[in-house]
């Protein structure tokens, strides 16, 4: 492992660039944010990711200056932003819309924050230059917003919101208009210019994927809260609750009691007839507590044979997804119950060895799973 | 397409008949050499000539002109304020009552809009004049604004406003530089509507008039009491000109920009498809 992998958050001596301090955000009678805690360190590129209505816009325009907290205080580099107005912070945003001006030109759309601070005009030129190279718009700078493409509308509204140099850039869902294919390049590029410029990046999202893509960490957030903070290998391999592991990609669920321990595998009853699960617990389960075994559908082996494995299971093949790349396998369980495998297609698909109905065992490591409590 | 028959082909004749024929008979006898308005005798401008040496007139349309530019001016600026307002308040407790009373003079009959202002200018003592008929066309024309801007903020996107606010404006800045430009067409052709609806209004600027200011219709109608001369008839034509012109801009320049910038983002996609 290289020494110097980016972790400020492991750091005690790292001071964060943001922090929410039990921020409580209302409308009305509707809680959006419930006594939010978080700190978010420089240079980071930050997702929120969540389900609609989880309060992740919300906690974007509180950092924007739109919306102010019912209680709690947010601080900007040590300082509480309450008090000071949108158009005085040092955080830009990148509308959701883009939100691009449409009576001005692309150069003047980038333009337009510089000249608000009425700086020189032969430094605010220079600064436009260098965004439409960063952004590679050097053609378009003469055109309106609606004589070019939705990526080019993309690039433009990154470039007009990284034009100021802020400190903290806000992305509001910045790739949900583009295509699949445009927003896989766009989530490379959005990456290679957060690292060139330095500037710490927060993002809204509800896309896992592209959170997953960017980030440095990932917070999955629901109903104003956050549940977890982590790398998103962490979130993913690591998750702490169901909610998270099955929020982030796919992943069975069994549901079972712990009935004992062997050194520091936990053996876990889930089905009548079945035999029981070995897994790694990272925390203490008393006998009897209920314990939710969460896998991956690509950390299950399917097999014709009964494998040697801590873990081996019978059951039939009950549908098949081929995607190309990989295919998964839905295999019911005696007791009913659907368990997903995935397997990567390396060998082409007339000599796949397993078909509707086929009797297959399914096996995993005793520490392929997370058990969780809830 | 569908076949043009006669019957749509005769009522389509009769309705424009019914709406411009009286007019279209009034601009040919505007063109007439005879002083007797009911005898052709042959074209000429002479009455345009005329019209033009007479200072009464001149006078009237000068008052007309300066009223018009005026409340325009003024309705379109409360019109705008109302709009926004009325856009950007939101849902609150009795917001129905409040736009339906934005909108209540456009159908309050011009009389009583009329007495009552003349009521109000007697009651605060204001001498009536070329002020008093300026702020009674405020009054209505500020509807017909507010009308037309607030159907151009409606779709006007907040977040172009909280963009500008973000880079760096204040929200008066954000107004002027980004709000304001975008909804200019509307502004204007709000402006060019109140324009001519003072030019054209009799009844209301009848009440609020006093003796210094008469306003063109006002003049055209007393002297049409004394007898129908072929100057009027050139008056009348040169009015409808102006209304027209006035009218037809308005809707070009409110439509004329979407529509261009509708074909030039087809442009874009095409461009990037290829």
């Amino acid at each position: 492992m290289p020494q110097d992998v980016f972790a400020p958050w492991t750091d005690p001596n790292e001071k964060p660039i943001i922090q929410f301090q039990n921020v409580t955000k209302r409308f009305g009678d509707f809680t959006a944010i419930d006594d939010l805690t978080i700190d978010i360190y420089e240079r980071e590129f930050f997702a929120l990711l969540g389900p609609s209505g989880c309060g992740k816009t919300t906690m974007m325009r509180m950092l924007a200056g739109f919306e102010t907290p019912t209680e709690g205080t947010i601080l900007l580099s040590g300082q509480d932003i309450a008090p000071v107005p949108p158009n005085k912070r040092a955080v830009n945003m990148m509308f959701q819309s883009y939100a691009l001006f449409p009576h001005l030109s692309i150069w003047d759309n980038i333009a337009f924050g510089l000249r608000r601070d009425k700086r020189p005009k032969d430094e605010v030129s220079q600064r436009v230059e260098e965004m439409l190279r960063l952004t590679r718009l050097e053609k378009f700078a003469r055109r309106k917003p609606h004589q070019i493409s939705g990526g080019q509308r993309q690039r433009v509204a990154l470039a007009r919101s990284l034009a100021k140099a802020p400190k903290l850039l806000l992305l509001d869902e910045p790739l949900g208009a583009l295509d699949k294919k445009l927003r896989q390049e766009t989530q490379f590029e959005l990456m290679d210019i957060q690292e060139k410029t330095g500037t710490t990046f927060v993002i809204v999202t509800h896309d896992q994927e592209e959170a997953m893509t960017v980030a440095s960490r990932v917070a999955v957030m629901d109903h104003g809260k956050i549940i977890q903070v982590a790398t998103p290998a962490d979130i993913y391999e690591a998750p702490n609750s169901t909610y998270v592991a099955d929020f982030i990609g796919d992943v069975n669920l069994i549901r079972g009691k712990a009935t004992g321990k062997d050194g520091d595998r936990l053996r876990i009853a889930w089905a009548e007839g079945q035999p029981e699960i070995v897994g790694t617990p990272n925390r203490e389960f008393a006998n009897g507590d209920t314990v939710h075994f969460a896998i991956r559908p690509e950390k299950v082996a399917i097999s014709s044979e009964k494998p040697d494995s801590p873990n081996a299971i019978p059951g039939k093949v009950h549908d098949i997804a081929y995607l190309g790349n990989i295919s998964t396998y839905h295999v019911e369980l005696a007791g009913g119950q659907i368990i997903k495998a995935q397997t990567a297609n390396n060998r082409r698909i007339s000599r796949r060895s397993f078909t509707w109905e086929d009797n297959v065992w399914l096996s995993f490591t005793d520490t392929a799973g997370v058990l969780l409590e809830t | 397409m569908r076949r043009f028959s006669w019957f749509n082909a005769t009522s389509l004749t009769l309705g424009f008949a019914f709406l411009y024929l009286p007019m279209v008979i009034l601009v040919i006898y505007s063109f007439n050499a005879s002083k007797l308005v009911t005898v052709w005798a042959g074209f000429s401008t002479k009455w345009y000539g005329e019209l033009l040496q007479n200072d009464a007139f001149l006078d009237a349309a000068w008052v007309t002109v300066k009223v018009a530019v005026m409340s325009s001016t003024l309705a379109t600026v409360l019109g705008t304020i109302a709009a926004i307002v009325m856009i950007r308040a939101g849902r609150f407790y009795g917001r129905t009552l409040f736009s339906g009373m934005i909108y209540a003079p456009l159908v309050m009959p011009e009389v009583i809009t009329g007495l009552s202002l003349l009521l109000l200018f007697i009651g605060i003592g204001l001498d009536r004049g070329v002020l008093t008929i300026v702020l009674a066309h405020t009054t209505f024309s500020m509807c017909y604004v507010s009308v037309v801007v607030s159907s151009r903020l409606v779709s006007f996107d907040q977040s172009l406003e909280e963009a500008a606010l973000d880079l760096g404006c204040s929200p008066f800045q954000a107004f002027r530089l980004v709000t304001l430009p975008i909804i200019a067409p509307a502004v204007i052709s709000g402006w060019l509507l109140a324009f001519t609806l003072s030019l054209d209004d009799l009844v209301i600027a009848s009440f609020t008039a006093g003796p210094s200011a008469t306003t063109l219709p006002m003049k055209i109608w007393s002297s049409v009491r004394l007898g129908v001369s072929p100057e009027i008839n050139a008056l009348s034509t040169l009015m409808i000109a102006v209304v027209t012109l006035g009218v037809i801009s308005a809707s070009i320049i409110s439509k004329r920009g979407a529509v261009k910038q509708q074909r030039e983002e087809q442009a874009a996609e095409r461009a990037e498809a290829e």
